[in-house]
């Protein structure tokens, strides 16, 4: 693979046509749809407090980075980490109850949406808090040589934060095994990115000397089979990797807080891969989505029904 | 121990031999590397030693705290050096919102065992960026334990304890001690005669706890104060949300029936620490300002 190559795909990329899903991606992609909507209704219904941030519009993401990754591999997620917990464990009861304070909580309903744990798996609440992270355990997993990475998940709002950069600077220095996603849905919070990101992802990257490469697509199986040979590349030359990925992010920051006026949300929803994929493949995915709506509405109905989960001041 | 041993020899020593004896001990912190050895020599030899173990750092505080706790989260054990203590408010986040709250945040007590070593303190000519007391910016954080060295521990027994502590800790290195003997056990009482005022024949009594700014251990020292007429405290932090206050609030707690005045607080005067010598000393808290503060309160009850 041509290292010194920063070749860009095309920025105009006809995303539209999605290839055919295996049905275990669709459904799992529809889970994390259906949860997240879940979620917001529920909140509505007064029945979560606090915050949590919906992941609606970047599902395809971690479903197709899913089977790439080992058991191994550390993750790192973030506030909008819902996705990145499902692809990975397929365990919604666990995430819901841990959001609605239940027993059978991940954490015990400390962490609430945005800080779980479970093995080789970790998420915070704080932007840019991570990736120094992350580079320390990929030193672990350099030092052990069993071929697991660190993967972290972050926004582009996660680069006006500096230790994003005093982490990159160590994770190049040091060649750890240190795979960065980038979700760039182009909104931090309610700040699109022309106001808080001078120049660009990738040109930031390089002057690190880390190869990094932009994903347009939205198809899970293009995805998969373009990105598969760079995480191998990852856990053979032990050097960190930037992917930044164009997507979109559907729904609110949180709950109700989306002030995006209704031209910009339009052109956001034509990027909707289920919108996309029910136009080529509807049979398939009325006939999966069924079944996931059900699974879906009766986790809800049993965590509901579940005692306040306890928990002991250490 | 070594007999003269100077703290920084002693911290240097106890450094050495727990890589020695402990292969899951790093080091990680700028400047780290022989020959120069950390900025206060401190980590001297350790990289010739141990080379695999002691991780040199850009200047990123922020990132190198935040790779230490992820070195913590996978069973290893790590002592970070922050080169002039006032640098720590660099990598606070991942003190404050990651290392202490990872503790328990998820639920389940997690291992963290990290030390964050901080030469703290001025009457060094540094100025106002290398001078300051940090303690008070980190009390009052669960999980996050404070320690002090002295001159009167020995650092290889403290340095053995804080890294298998499970959780995170920081452990604040006054950097004018770094010159100063080691006082071994029985002369603790000669150093403070001599380093006490008496010249009113009034007795002064220093009480000393293990070694820990933590829970100031009050149990162990209250039966000695219950005796005495005044209870000064002494600290060259600027006043306000100090150490200090913990530990008079500590005193009135469990001897309110027997205080015969209230706990004096000597603090050095709020102010940002100037560089010149002469400027310093005018600000931080001397042996005069604490002499003229003991004999002020004692004629104030005349």
């Amino acid at each position: 693979m041509d290292k010194s190559a920063y070749a860009r795909e095309p920025e105009e990329a006809d995303i539209t046509a999605l290839s055919q899903l295996q049905d275990s991606d669709l459904s799992l992609l529809l889970l994390i749809r259906h949860f997240e909507l879940s979620l917001l209704t529920l909140f509505s219904q007064g029945k979560l407090h606090g915050t949590t941030h919906t992941c609606l519009g970047q599902e395809y993401i971690p479903v197709a980075l899913r089977t790439l990754f080992s058991e191994r591999d550390f993750l790192f997620s973030h506030h909008r980490g819902h996705g990145h917990y499902l692809a990975r464990f397929n365990d919604p009861v666990s995430l819901l109850a841990e959001i609605m304070g239940r027993a059978g909580a991940i954490c015990h309903g400390v962490g609430g949406s945005q800080h779980i744990y479970r093995e080789h798996y970790l998420s915070t609440g704080v932007q840019g808090e991570c990736l120094p992270v992350a580079v320390g355990v990929a030193l672990h997993l350099k030092r052990k040589t069993e071929g697991g990475i660190a993967v972290v998940y972050i926004g582009d709002g996660t680069w006006g934060e500096g230790t994003t950069y005093e982490a990159l600077n160590i994770a190049q220095l040091c060649q750890v095994p240190l795979l960065v996603i980038v979700e760039n849905n182009g909104i931090a919070q309610s700040t699109p990115i022309h106001l808080q990101m001078a120049g660009t992802i990738e040109g930031r990257v390089r002057a690190f000397n880390i190869n990094s490469l932009r994903v347009v697509s939205l198809d899970i199986n293009v995805i998969r089979a373009e990105v598969a040979p760079w995480i191998e590349e990852v856990r053979t030359t032990l050097a960190p990797l930037v992917r930044e990925f164009k997507t979109y992010r559907l729904g609110p920051h949180s709950k109700g807080d989306d002030t995006r006026d209704k031209e910009t949300l339009r052109a956001i929803q034509a990027k909707d891969w289920y919108y996309l994929y029910q136009s080529h493949f509807s049979d398939q995915l009325e006939r999966i989505e069924r079944d996931v709506k059900r699974a879906v509405t009766s986790v809800i109905a049993e965590v509901e029904q579940r005692p306040l989960v306890q928990w002991e001041i250490p | 121990m070594k007999k003269y041993e100077r703290v920084v020899e002693n911290l240097n020593r106890a450094l050495h031999a727990l890589f020695a004896t402990d292969p899951h001990v790093f080091l990680i912190g700028e400047d780290l590397l022989d020959p120069y050895g950390g900025a206060f020599k401190v980590s001297s030899g350790l990289s010739s030693r141990f080379p695999d173990r002691i991780l040199a750092t850009p200047l990123s505080e922020g990132a190198f705290l935040g790779i230490a706790s992820g070195l913590t989260l996978c069973g290893e054990k790590v002592i970070a050096e922050i080169m002039f203590g006032d640098f720590i408010a660099l990598g606070y986040d991942q003190i404050l919102n990651f290392a202490a709250k990872a503790v328990s945040m998820y639920g389940r007590s997690l291992t963290i065992n990290l030390v964050v070593r901080c030469p703290v303190g001025g009457n060094r000519g540094y100025g106002p960026t290398h001078s300051q007391s940090m303690q008070k910016y980190f009390i009052g954080i669960p999980h996050l334990h404070l320690f002090e060295i002295s001159p009167f521990h020995d650092n290889g027994l403290l340095l053995n304890k804080l890294v298998n502590l499970g959780q995170p800790c920081i452990l604040f290195e006054d950097k004018v001690l770094y010159a100063q003997r080691i006082y071994t056990v029985g002369v603790i009482d000669e150093y403070f005669v001599a380093e006490a005022l008496d010249n009113e024949q009034n007795f002064v009594r220093v009480f000393l706890d293990e070694g820990s700014t933590d829970e100031p251990d009050c149990v162990i020292i209250a039966p000695g104060l219950l005796s005495v007429d005044h209870i000064f405290v002494v600290e060259e932090s600027v006043a306000g949300g100090t150490w200090g206050c913990e530990v008079a609030q500590q005193i009135y707690e469990r001897l309110w029936n027997s205080l015969k005045h209230p706990v004096h607080l000597i603090h050095s005067k709020e102010s940002i620490i100037p560089s010149a010598p002469h400027l310093e000393k005018q600000v931080l808290v001397q042996a005069e300002d604490i002499y003229t503060a003991i004999i002020e309160a004692m004629h104030a009850q005349d």
